[in-house]
């Protein structure tokens, strides 16, 4: 199977800046993946995110998307149409006052004909609940809802790949996990690949794999139970691991035999569980 | 606090007039103004008056809020009224001192640039109370859209109306939140002259500006993620329809400026 | 400096079309030398409730008394209890305008008439309190900073007004892990040095069961329970019935008290948990 996304010793320096943002990263993310980008402010995650929609041209190396060089200028908009991209402040991507016109906003800049974005738009919003808001003002809209109103604008392009650069950063607990479930969703039920750029350990967890970036470069690449097992690198990345995980760990430590790569509260209860109470 | 300030106020509505093509209804506005213009007997703004309170009726919204707009205005109104009264030459003097002279041709001056201005304020509200601003913008784009071969920015134009529309209320919401930030701090926007008044501003407008600018570079950038390109080879949810109804509502108009010209004539 | 909140009830654009009742019937005392946590959903009317403290908002019905004295009765200098009362706002780094730090900071100490000597230390102690390096940072303009450092001189504006009682709406909201634990072991150490009453407003019930004395709890616009951390955390199914739910070391104790295992059922932090699951292991062993 070809990767959706392929970088190969992609470096990246902003104009101006001494020290690139990215240093000579590689890597693959197969269809249909969940794969979370986890770092702190300024190790780099966002300018990868931007790498990965052509809003950023790599100063050395090659990014391809969907098997296009996101450098070849022709390629620009069918990049962007097959990777969508949802950003941080959910008031700062919405174009138009009323819901559905911004989510025809991608459409009528990839020139679909008027009669087929009217379907393409209702099945967007459906596939993000917003069916009902379709009419509504957008800064009527709580935090979890713009950012839902967000990903039917970039649904609607029938992309292959969303890509969330810390979209949930400014959202509340509750609005948080809306967006986390909504996209979660949409990558089990369309096979949507999902590039998932965070600095929350707890969206980390529930991914298929978690790629962690410090100081412009990719230190670490697995499933989260391996990547969260090694508490001691997190923390010296100023990254947290999931409570449960560290409870584990110092359970482990005071002689519990627990199993690495608990991650939540469930899985910790099962365990203990089976320790405690083995006839059960 | 600032929230309170309605912008643009469209009232929603599903009248013949809300249903009109927003191109025609522009045009009709500007040929309203340009009626209002013609008219040179009180017996002329009467009718105008009337027929404004029929559009009011038949767009099923209140008078009363038609009235309400021109309440901002009711100064620059005044001051047009006195500047013209009092500053104006005309035969029939009926008062003078000084340099102040009242006469019977400003008097009748006065009343006309007042009641035209007032005329304008309230032809353009009965266009924006019927129309959503995003059909506006519409409209706007679609009648300028000829002088695009003369290189008249028309997409760009209508692009920046829309986004306007789109953030003042986040805007308005942010300078509320900012103002109760720096009140916070014991900033003070309510005392002091205006000179005092006008200081007391800076902490508000700097960051308000320095938001503005922020917002301004994310959805650019945002807009760009979703394919925009300008306005070449682009397609449009709303496709606008002139229908017969329209072509109604253009020939009352006639009729109003018809009746308008003919009662200059008789009387 | 006891803030009292009587019967309080806001309702925004009140009498119009749009009319809405942010907050109903609000009864509250804040002691001096408490840790209040205020915690809620967004539009339980957390914001709300924390902007009549210092007469930002006025209240539809109700009084807010601080020391004794009425908020909004006539009379009332607020501006002096703005002083005494200081708020930081959610994304407070949105609120600087300065050339400098250093002058960003002094704008509010400037504003109560204070002397410029006076000023001066109290820009040295504000900054000194949220950590910044006053030689490396005062004169550098506060837009070059990074979002964290900008959020640090937006609280340090607020404490150079050396309140009596610190309010921080989400004081971390947007912030990395580090980031976070910056300005939540600033708070601390504010509040254990003693003279400051501090009430944050928060979503991390892991935040607020290790920082705060005591808890507040709102839901729709009502106050529907307060107490100790491990008071209110001991009350699981309340919590999860009003979508707030308890720190992970709560959910745990729970869960596992709900499968047979015998444990306290008041635990919520993580270290408690920990001896009590290995007290019981150790006792099936």
């Amino acid at each position: 199977m070809e990767a959706r996304i392929k970088l190969e010793n992609v470096s990246f320096t902003y104009e101006e800046a001494e020290e690139p943002a990215l240093k000579n990263v590689s890597l693959q993310i197969m269809p249909g993946e969940f794969v979370a980008v986890l770092g702190h402010n300024g190790s780099g995650k966002s300018t990868l995110a931007k790498l990965l929609n052509a809003l950023f041209i790599p100063t050395e190396g090659t990014v391809t998307v969907c098997g296009m060089d996101t450098k070849i200028e022709e390629k620009t908009l069918p990049v962007r149409q097959r990777a969508g991209m949802i950003f941080q402040n959910p008031d700062n991507q919405i174009v138009s006052s009323i819901v559905k016109e911004d989510v025809a906003f991608g459409l009528e800049n990839m020139g679909i004909p008027t009669e087929e974005m009217l379907p393409r738009i209702e099945s967007a919003l459906s596939a993000v609940h917003m069916n009902e808001f379709a009419d509504k003002a957008p800064h009527m809209l709580s935090g979890g809802q713009k950012q839902r109103v967000a990903i039917a604008g970039v649904l609607a392009m029938e992309p292959d790949v969303i890509i969330a650069d810390e979209s949930t950063a400014m959202l509340d607990p509750s609005g948080r996990k809306e967006v986390l479930d909504t996209v979660r969703r949409l990558n089990r039920q369309k096979g949507i690949t999902v590039v998932w750029i965070t600095h929350f350990m707890e969206e980390a967890a529930q991914a298929d794999r978690v790629v962690v970036v410090s100081d412009g470069q990719v230190v670490r690449d697995g499933k989260p139970q391996q990547v969260f097992e090694e508490i001691d690198t997190m923390r010296q990345l100023h990254l947290n691991v999931p409570h449960m995980t560290e409870l584990a760990h110092q359970l482990r430590e005071a002689g519990m035999p627990l199993p690495h790569g608990i991650l939540t509260v469930e899985e910790m209860a099962e365990e203990v569980m089976k320790l405690l109470c083995p006839s059960k | 606090m600032l929230k309170d300030i309605t912008m643009g106020q469209y009232y929603p509505g599903d009248s013949f007039v809300h249903r009109l093509d927003p191109r025609m209804k522009i045009v009709l506005t500007v040929m309203m103004i340009v009626a209002v213009f013609m008219v040179h007997s009180l017996v002329g703004y009467a009718l105008v008056l009337a027929f404004v309170y029929w559009i009011t009726k038949l767009a099923t919204i209140p008078f009363k809020l038609l009235m309400k707009g021109i309440k901002p205005l009711r100064f620059i109104l005044i001051l047009t009224f006195l500047l013209n009264l009092l500053f104006s030459n005309g035969d029939t003097v009926w008062w003078q001192w000084s340099f102040i002279t009242i006469t019977k041709e400003g008097l009748t001056q006065a009343i006309h640039y007042s009641l035209r201005l007032m005329f304008l304020v309230v032809g353009t509200s009965l266009l924006t109370l019927t129309t959503s601003p995003v059909s506006l913008a519409d409209g706007l784009e679609l009648l300028l859209s000829p002088l695009k071969k003369v290189h008249f920015p028309a997409h760009e134009l209508a692009m920046m109306m829309t986004i306007a529309l789109r953030f003042i209320p986040t805007l308005l919401e942010e300078a509320d939140k900012i103002m109760k930030a720096q009140m916070a701090r014991g900033a003070d926007f309510e005392s002091g002259n205006l000179f005092a008044r006008a200081k007391a501003m800076v902490p508000l407008l700097v960051p308000l500006f320095v938001s503005a600018f922020r917002r301004a570079g994310d959805l650019a950038m945002a807009m760009e993620a979703r394919c925009y390109h300008g306005g070449e080879n682009r397609t449009r949810l709303r496709v606008l329809k002139i229908t017969r109804n329209d072509w109604l509502a253009f020939a009352v108009m006639w009729g109003l400026i018809a009746l308008i010209v003919v009662e200059g004539i008789v009387l | 400096m006891p803030i009292e909140v009587k019967n309080l009830t806001h309702t925004y654009s009140a009498g119009s079309a749009f009319q809405a009742t942010a907050i109903r019937n609000v009864n509250l005392t804040i002691e001096e030398g408490e840790f209040i946590a205020v915690i809620g959903h967004t539009g339980s009317g957390k914001s709300t409730l924390v902007q009549h403290l210092n007469g930002l908002l006025k209240p539809t019905e109700g009084q807010i008394l601080v020391d004794g004295e009425d908020l909004n009765g006539e009379k009332v200098d607020r501006r002096r209890i703005r002083q005494k009362v200081g708020l930081v706002f959610q994304y407070p780094e949105y609120q600087l305008f300065e050339e400098t730090v250093a002058k960003d900071i002094a704008f509010g100490p400037k504003n109560q008439g204070l002397s410029a000597d006076e000023i001066d230390s109290r820009v040295h102690k504000a900054m000194e309190q949220v950590h910044l390096d006053y030689a490396k940072y005062a004169e550098r303009s506060p837009f070059e900073l990074s979002g964290g450092q900008m959020r640090r001189v937006a609280i340090a504006g607020v404490l150079a007004m050396q309140p009596k009682v610190l309010i921080l709406d989400e004081p971390t909201a947007g912030l990395d892990p580090q980031g976070r634990d910056r300005i939540l072991g600033m708070v601390k150490e504010l509040h254990q040095a003693g003279d400051t009453t501090v009430v944050m407003v928060s979503h991390s019930m892991d935040d607020v069961a290790r920082l705060a004395t005591r808890l507040v709890v709102m839901s729709r616009g009502e106050l529907v329970a307060t107490g100790t951390p491990r008071e209110i955390f001991k009350q699981v199914k309340m919590m999860e019935s009003i979508g707030l739910g308890v720190p992970e070391a709560a959910k745990l104790c729970n869960m596992l008290r709900q499968r047979g295992v015998q444990l306290p059922d008041d635990l919520y932090q993580m270290e408690e948990a920990r001896d009590a699951i290995l007290a019981r292991w150790k006792e099936v062993r």
